[in-house]
């Protein structure tokens, strides 16, 4: 007896006027996870393609791994190397917990001691968003009729991803459960929205709570550390301050502080690789951004400023520091909130870049730029595609009419 | 002077946008931003606007209302004459003016314009945006020609606003709103989402 065979016994329960009809958002859930769905196109426009949003979804998922599994390994890692440097241990059932699995002794050196630290601070948060998340997701998927979609999968990651080790887990509960109803769900689900839910619970929460998240200190599970973050000590003291303290290739293999998922440009850049070369990331925004970003940076570097030593910052620092590459492979690429035209989607893209290192360079009030421009762009994405439109409509009349 | 210029003007478009980060302007914001085009031509109604009114009630203030400001006309005792307590009365009066100034002389030179703004010409003379960027030139105090870019950057940070929630709100006909929400209820809610996008901006020192 196969898994199908179990599927189809239970299906007509779940039908209209079975047993449990108000849970069959749920069990859709669950029969297309082992299943590709049975329907198929039956109007005159045909797609044909295996692929469909779940499996996209997962994949865009996997893809987040060499990020997670690297993040952890570094959120311990900080913190062991704080604690080697006489920083008290952070107290509480995470410590307990790490005891559990033989990690008390916090060495940094120690690639087991690391990683269970680093777990023991990112999957309590994993499982808030996803609990919380999945909660609000099923409720209005039940509710209102719509599929439970793995979008909420990508959602889910790239929140918790985004979020610093330290932070409470009743914060995480609050942000993606805006994140989800105002950013998605009121606008009726998946493909809906206009804004990517992830980023916009990570705002609400980047504005309501500053003193948890904002960036201007570093986050490290550690009692009583604190410092600066690699962008705001270079907003502050200048690059010699910064290169003093991380060279290049400690940031792109990510081995500096900062939210779990952002640190390794290296292991942002493998799961990258893979969407990029799978088609399901736009090759477009993420070069887009890309040129925006180094152009922007150049352009900033050659104007120069006395007193304001971001300016000076070049752009393959850009590139390593902060959340720049997490935004760019993860967030930017999101197929519902950035432009559908080709065209589009090269200014979108380039959009996103100029805004982050503007807000980076000449913006005091916000050390990292990345996250509300990808939203700042994300605002002008259909007014770009409404363009690229016209101009279409347009050049061919011209050939044509 | 052209960097002061500048940055004003970028202050007023994205900084201190008028829409995003005052909500002013609100009723036609939310009104007429279902249709890009329609959106587009009020924006740019706005744009001109504003680049008028604003300076001309930057002569009226400075060279009536304010405290002193009469004592060009050589009237006895002009030195103490105060007369802002008129600002609003007098500012609104000139807008509305102007606004069926602009009208009349559209009509007659240039009538495709005149039929592309349709009625949002004399709905801009209730526009809070408009007597709202005229109360901010008295209250920071603008020379005459800071007060013509600040009227030209605060419309077109409007217009850039109102293009984009419209550019939102067409792509939004096909979402999926809770019923309770349908209509303003959402708008609202896109709004607040966009002056989130916004606050990017906040905090610049220009």
């Amino acid at each position: 007896m196969g898994i199908r065979q179990i599927l189809d016994n239970m299906e007509p329960h779940f039908h209209k006027g079975g047993k449990y009809e108000k849970w069959y958002a749920l069990f859709e859930a669950v029969d297309t996870i082992f299943y590709t769905p049975p329907s198929v196109t039956r109007t005159t426009a045909h797609v044909r393609d295996g692929i469909d949003l779940k499996r996209i979804m997962i994949t865009v998922w996997f893809c987040t791994f060499p990020a997670m599994f690297f993040g952890m390994w570094n959120t311990g890692y900080q913190a062991n190397l704080a604690i080697a440097d006489g920083y008290g241990v952070m107290e509480g059932w995470r410590e307990s917990l790490i005891a559990l699995f033989g990690a008390a002794s916090h060495d940094p050196n120690s690639g087991w001691d690391n990683f269970v630290l680093g777990a023991a601070y990112f999957l309590p948060i994993y499982l808030v968003t996803f609990v919380v998340g999945g909660f609000w997701e099923v409720l209005f998927a039940m509710r209102r009729g719509h599929e439970v979609n793995e979008g909420f999968f990508v959602t889910s990651v790239l929140f918790a991803l985004t979020l610093p080790s330290t932070i409470p887990l009743w914060q995480v509960a609050l942000g993606i459960s805006f994140g989800v109803i105002i950013g998605k769900e009121v606008f009726g689900g998946t493909g809906k929205n206009f804004l990517n839910p992830a980023l916009t619970g990570r705002a609400f929460l980047y504005f309501a709570y500053p003193a948890q998240i904002s960036g201007d200190s570093v986050w490290v599970a550690a009692d009583g550390y604190t410092g600066a973050t690699a962008l705001s000590s270079a907003y502050q003291d200048g690059m010699s301050a910064l290169t003093q303290h991380y060279s290049w290739w400690d940031a792109f293999v990510g081995t500096i502080p900062g939210s779990m998922g952002e640190v390794s440009t290296l292991a942002i850049l493998i799961g990258g690789a893979v969407l990029l070369v799978m088609g399901i990331a736009s090759w477009r925004i993420v070069s887009g951004v890309f040129l925006g970003m180094a152009a922007t940076a150049l352009l900033f570097n050659a104007i120069g400023s006395e007193t304001n030593a971001m300016f000076a910052m070049p752009f393959y620092w850009h590139l390593v520091l902060g959340g720049f590459a997490f935004g760019m492979i993860f967030m930017a690429t999101d197929p519902v909130s950035a432009s559908m035209t080709n065209t589009g989607k090269w200014f979108f893209g380039a959009l996103i870049g100029i805004m982050t290192v503007l807000i980076r360079v000449v913006n005091p009030a916000f050390p990292e730029g990345i996250m509300l421009a990808i939203l700042f762009a994300n605002l002008f994405a259909p007014l770009i595609d409404h363009f690229v439109v016209e101009a279409n409509i347009k050049r061919r009349m011209q050939r044509n009419g | 002077m052209l960097e002061h210029f500048i940055s004003l003007f970028v202050k007023a478009v994205f900084v201190e946008n008028m829409a995003l980060a005052f909500f002013l302007g609100m009723c036609t914001f939310l009104a007429v931003s279902k249709k890009l085009q329609a959106a587009i031509g009020l924006g740019v109604a706005v744009v001109v606007v504003l680049a008028i009114t604003v300076p001309v009630n930057n002569l009226i203030f400075n060279l009536l209302l304010r405290e002193g400001a009469l004592s060009w006309t050589g009237i006895e005792g002009a030195d103490s004459i105060d007369l802002s307590f008129l600002g609003y009365l007098s500012y609104i009066g000139v807008i509305a003016a102007i606004v069926q100034i602009l009208e009349m002389f559209l009509d007659k030179f240039v009538p495709a314009l005149y039929n592309a703004l349709g009625v949002f010409l004399p709905l801009i003379t209730v526009n809070c945006a408009i007597m709202g960027a005229s109360l901010f030139m008295v209250e920071r105090d603008y020379t005459f020609g800071e007060s013509l870019v600040y009227g030209i950057g605060a419309g077109v940070g409007w217009a850039l606003a109102i293009v984009a929630l419209a550019g939102i709100r067409e792509k939004l006909k096909y979402s999926d709103v809770p019923v309770g929400l349908q209509g303003l209820g959402i708008t609202f809610i896109t709004v607040g989402l966009m002056s989130l996008g916004f606050m990017s901006f906040s905090g610049v020192q220009l």
